[in-house]
């Protein structure tokens, strides 16, 4: 009963390659990581804004770290940066592996808000985008080694929309199936409520702030698929196929 | 890493080659015993929440369990777990493990109303003793009782059916699986004459189509489902239909999900039924072959207390059977297939969709697909179908589709029902734990039932009672009402799991009258309102056998002692039997019969009695602890299993040998000439079905399983006006039942940490409540505080809200019914009427 692995069994090479592949990914993480604590200076490096938050510039300048956002959380999620921390000092955040947001309805943080550095216009929180979760470590998330955890899709508010589970068949078992939780930026708050529930020591699955996370479409290039799709019928119409010649099926 | 390196390989193989090169043998299990570089020793066991029977590796280290795995050779489960599994090695690891016996106490002695208070095992067993002994003697053996559980390993469950039935002469002995699988039982037993699932986990590999009714394996069974998923997902034009009252995670997968009104399940197999018979869809052979016909008594009644309205009104509700013309609720009467088409022809597409809510087409397509001659087609339940107030005839009623179309007992091919606990079947079931049963399917109301065990167990004739004992829900009543006075629970949280508890269970355990003793490995509710608290050793604290829902069983060997002085429920059992002289409990006419046994003591008869404490400790595997068989001085789970598997061999529940569990992967029964069995009722794949038979229902005396006509009737309680709501109970993938292990494992309990109220969005905007907020649950038995979700896994419709029972703080129970099936008395906890209102 030969499995895959008997088969496959990783060669040193691969593994190195493994490794490298992680640690470029990693460091590349790192670093902005590290470019984004330093723009925030004192708030921590997972920290995350209140929904409707403007962008992080213009935010600092319109919060006038009153505190009345994380006065009317009702979760006790919004905390004041130390004030003793640098320009970011004294506005709120929130660390999702700490307390995620719940993402309630009526946004009540938001209505606190005195000077619009969370912005008013935002009245459905599933509109929100705190941050985006992203599967940091795809080598300890439990699904990709096929079992079945999927505690952060569940968890997920918008399940179904920011959180699937891509399904392909399980090679090494042969008869089971892998869950791959994929997220989707159009659709995930940043609420963290994934991060906060991810059962690993060192959550698989952590938000990061938009501007980390989230790559862009290039122009230049356009998925065929996609844009059919979209068009509902082929982009150029009419052109035609001409048909296969083939050996005549005999009766 | 935990990988095996190149050098760890080398040295495992120096091992085996020194050891053969001495012409020394190793050890059965040596490969797993030779402890590692790492100092872990890998020994194989079986995971120990639901009924998939996922196979693990177990890692100790210094006395603890450090580390499972997924054992990557296990047909089951290949190396794989879901989250519950992946924390096994922290389950025993509670800071609130109890290790004392806990008695309540004032000024030094038993108080009902006293505190907690450590005590001595023995102090412990003599009060128990006296307990029993008083209520025996003032009502005999109805005022004794015990609730057990399909946690049990398979030897647990035995040895107190013995000492119940045998020894207390009493009945009343029922298993926690009755909250969960007397309904497939009832079923089986109605259809098949004879328990458990024809087919096998490998269906999933060879059929076209599933069906899940009442089962949302994607979170109850969530490695067979896995399974489920790649077929779905790999084999061309497979297609998977989800049936519920609600959208759960199974309809992620669904190409037909169908939500209907709770308790029009029984319609909808109706018209399957009737479609397969107006579309000329029935395998005429195979019926004419192998099948009989059968009507149900109908008019049933709720299994509710006899005084209830609804039982006064039901002609023939259970505590009316044989009275002014009433009729037993699990009889049936016999008719032709012609008469069977005119009943189910009433459940037409229009009348069934009207009554389910179901679209029309939705229905239309699952029933072609059962029609269709060229599909095999697997059907799925769990709760769904068994906790339901006709839960027998749901179960029924999705055999007449298999039997009418022939889709059975052949790869591909089969009704399945789901278990939901890791020994429902191997222990609950199989041993004979159930208030009307025996091992081996034997029931106590059959004379001859009882003479064949009374000379497996050396008893004299008429030791064992042939009146059903009291059922759970009846032993709640029973404790209030104070007829049931001495009562013990083991491995099962059922102040918290089982219905009305408010009404009931809390004034029974509570009642002046009563002894309440609880062995849990922590304090759960159950524990917290009993008199006496046994602390319990718990999976890998003992040597310990469990069968899963594909009659697969499983050993494994402890593997590390109990914390303090907690010890196994099998050598509670074993050790209180000490405690009573044979004249304490038996009349003198029956000792008469047998004079040998005067003087002696229930051990003596039930466990010293020359076949249980047959095998020597000799024949214990070395290097591996075994605390009850040492305590006693047999190998005391062999010799229980020994003479257990008596009971079925040669009856079609033949069990292997013991040491071939050990050595094995569990084994599917009936174990034949060194062979499991994986299609039952079939030749070729079933031993007890002869050459040229083809199929054979051989439960059945005359051969034939019934297709057993039962109508749509009403659940026992419906949204109306002060009510407004249907309220559905149920589990979730993260939390085990009760949640007494998983709530204590840290990740888990953030992964999930308070239940919630699933709730439709316009019905929470319709009551002016915002998803979040703190709302009461209520119904007519009680309230629950909780929070309302509109959002996440599970999608309401309008109507109906559903909450999962796993969280202490929010005892979900308060709120259900304590109507049953009144065959299987079997609860349903998935209907009841509710209000949600705001706080």
């Amino acid at each position: 009963m030969a499995t895959e692995t008997d088969k496959k069994a990783p060669t040193r090479r691969r593994f190195v390659q493994g490794t490298l592949r992680t640690a470029v990914g990693a460091g590349a993480c790192g670093l902005g990581l590290a470019l984004f604590s330093a723009q925030s200076r004192s708030l921590p490096a997972d920290a995350l804004r209140p929904p409707g938050a403007l962008p992080e510039d213009k935010f600092l300048s319109a919060c006038v770290r009153c505190g009345l956002c994380v006065r009317a959380c009702p979760y006790d999620t919004l905390k004041l940066a130390d004030l003793a921390a640098g320009a970011a000092g004294g506005t709120p955040y929130f660390r999702a592996r700490k307390i995620p947001c719940e993402m309630c309805d009526d946004i009540p943080c938001v209505k606190a808000c005195p000077t619009g550095a969370l912005d008013k216009g935002l009245t459905d929180i599933s509109l929100s985008r705190m941050g985006v979760a992203v599967i940091v470590s795809r080598d300890t998330c439990l699904n990709l080694q096929g079992l079945r955890c999927d505690v952060c899709y569940r968890v997920c508010p918008a399940i179904d929309k920011a959180i699937t589970l891509d399904q392909t068949h399980n090679r090494r078992t042969g008869k089971h199936a892998v869950f791959e939780p994929v997220v989707h930026p159009d659709a995930c708050t940043g609420c963290g409520k994934c991060e906060k529930s991810c059962v690993l020591t060192e959550a698989a699955i952590k938000v990061l702030p938009v501007a980390l996370a989230v790559g862009h479409q290039d122009v230049h290039y356009r998925r065929g698929w996609e844009e059919k799709s979209k068009a509902g019928r082929e982009l150029v119409p009419g052109i035609i196929d001409l048909p296969d010649r083939l050996p005549e099926l005999k009766p | 890493m935990s990988e095996q390196t190149r050098r760890d390989t080398m040295k495992l193989a120096a091992v085996a080659a020194t050891a053969a090169a001495a012409g020394v043998t190793l050890p059965e299990t040596a490969e797993a015993q030779v402890t590692r570089p790492d100092g872990i020793r890998w020994d194989k066991g079986v995971c120990r929440f639901c009924g998939t029977g996922c196979g693990v590796l177990v890692g100790v280290k210094g006395g603890k369990v450090v580390a499972t795995q997924g054992d990557p050779d296990a047909p089951v489960n290949r190396g794989l777990n879901c989250i519950k599994g992946y924390f096994l090695s922290k389950i025993m690891y509670g800071e609130d493990r109890l290790t004392r016996p806990l008695l309540r106490m004032k000024n030094g002695k038993f108080d009902k109303t006293g505190d907690f208070t450590p005590i001595t095992w023995s102090q412990a067993f003599e009060i128990m003793a006296e307990k029993w002994k008083a209520a025996l003697k003032k009502s005999g053996p109805s005022a004794v009782g015990m609730f057990g559980s399909g946690q049990w390993t398979i030897w647990e469950g035995y040895a107190a059916a013995k000492l119940y039935k045998a020894g207390f002469r009493s009945n009343n002995l029922d298993p926690n699986a009755r909250h969960c699988m007397a309904s497939a039982v009832a079923g089986f037993m109605r259809t098949f004459g004879i328990d458990e699932p024809m087919g096998c986990y490998d269906d999933v590999e060879h059929a076209d189509a599933f069906v899940l009714w009442g089962a949302n394996m994607a979170e109850m069974h969530p490695i067979l489902w896995s399974r489920l998923t790649d077929r779905r997902l790999t084999h061309e034009g497979c297609e998977v239909h989800v049936l519920s009252t609600f959208e759960h995670r199974s309809f992620e997968l669904a190409d037909n999900g169908m939500i209907f009104v709770p308790q029009t399940d029984l319609a909808i197999l109706n018209y399957i039924a009737n479609y397969i018979i107006q579309n000329g869809a029935v395998n005429e052979d195979f019926v004419k072959k192998h099948v009989a016909f059968a009507h149900t008594v109908e008019d049933i009644g709720y299994g509710l207390r006899p005084t209830h309205p609804l039982e006064v009104a039901a002609k023939n509700a259970s505590h009316k059977a044989g009275q002014g013309g009433a009729l037993d609720p699990a009889g049936m009467r016999d008719i032709t297939f012609d008469q069977y088409k005119e009943q189910v022809a009433k459940y037409t597409l229009d009348y069934t969709a009207k009554l389910s809510g179901v679209e029309p087409e939705k229905l239309l397509r699952m029933a072609k697909l059962y029609a269709d001659p060229k599909k095999k087609i697997v059907s799925y339940w769990t709760m769904g179908f068994n906790q339901h107030a006709r839960g027998t005839w749901v179960n029924n009623l999705a055999y007449n589709i298999h039997l009418l179309t022939g889709k059975i007992s052949e790869p591909g091919n089969g009704p399945f029902s789901l278990t939901g606990q890791p020994s429902a079947c191997g222990t609950a079931r199989e041993v004979g734990t159930f208030a009307h049963r025996l091992p081996a399917d034997l029931v106590v109301t059959n004379p001859q039932h009882r003479a064949f065990s009374e000379k497996i167990w050396q008893l004299p004739e008429g030791t064992l009672p042939g009146n059903i004992g009291y059922h759970a829900v009846v032993q709640h009543r029973m404790l209030k009402d104070g007829k049931l006075n001495a009562y013990w629970v083991q491995c099962t949280n059922n102040m918290q799991t089982a219905p009305n508890m408010n009404g009931e269970g809390l004034p029974g355990y509570r009642n002046p009258d009563n002894f309440i003793v609880v062995s849990d490995p922590y304090p759960t509710v159950t524990a917290m309102a009993a008199d006496l608290i046994l602390p319990t050793a718990m999976w890998m604290e003992k040597e310990g056998a469990y069968g899963n829902a594909e009659r697969r069983s499983q050993f494994w060997r402890q593997q590390v002692k109990p914390p303090g002085e907690a010890r196994s429920d099998l050598w509670q059992v074993v050790e209180f039997s000490k405690y009573f002289k044979v004249e304490e409990v038996w009349p003198e006419e029956l000792i008469a019969k047998k004079p040998e046994v005067r003087g002696k003591t229930l051990y003596d008869v039930l466990y010293a009695n020359g076949a249980v404490n047959k095998f020597p400790l000799a024949e214990l595997q070395q290097d591996f602890d075994n605390d009850e068989s040492n305590a006693f001085g047999f190998y005391l789970q062999k010799g229980l299993f020994e003479e257990y598997a008596a009971f079925g061999r040669g009856h079609g529940h033949d069990l292997g040998p013991f040491e071939l569990y050990h050595k094995a992967r569990g084994l599917r029964w009936p174990v034949v000439d060194g062979k499991e069995t994986l299609w039952r009722f079939r030749e070729g794949y079933d031993p007890y079905v002869k050459a040229g038979e083809g199929v054979k229902f051989y439960g059945k005396p005359d051969g034939r399983a019934r297709i057993i006509f039962c109508p749509y009737e009403p659940a026992a309680e419906s949204p109306d006006k002060d009510y407004d709501m249907w309220l559905c109970t149920g589990r979730v993938l993260e939390h085990w039942h009760s949640g007494s292990m998983t709530r204590r494992v840290p990740e888990l309990h953030r992964s999930y940490p308070t239940a919630q109220l699933f709730m439709h969005p316009d019905d929470a905007q319709q009551r002016g409540l915002r998803r979040g907020q703190s709302v009461k649950v209520i119904t007519r038995r009680g309230e629950v505080l909780t929070r309302v979700e509109t959002r996440g896994r599970n999608k309401m419709p309008v109507g109906l809200v559903f909450i999962p029972f796993f969280d202490e703080a929010q005892l979900v129970n308060k709120l259900t019914l304590d109507a049953t099936c009144p065959i299987s008395k079997e609860t349903d906890f998935k209907k009841a009427a509710c209000k949600v209102v705001p706080i």
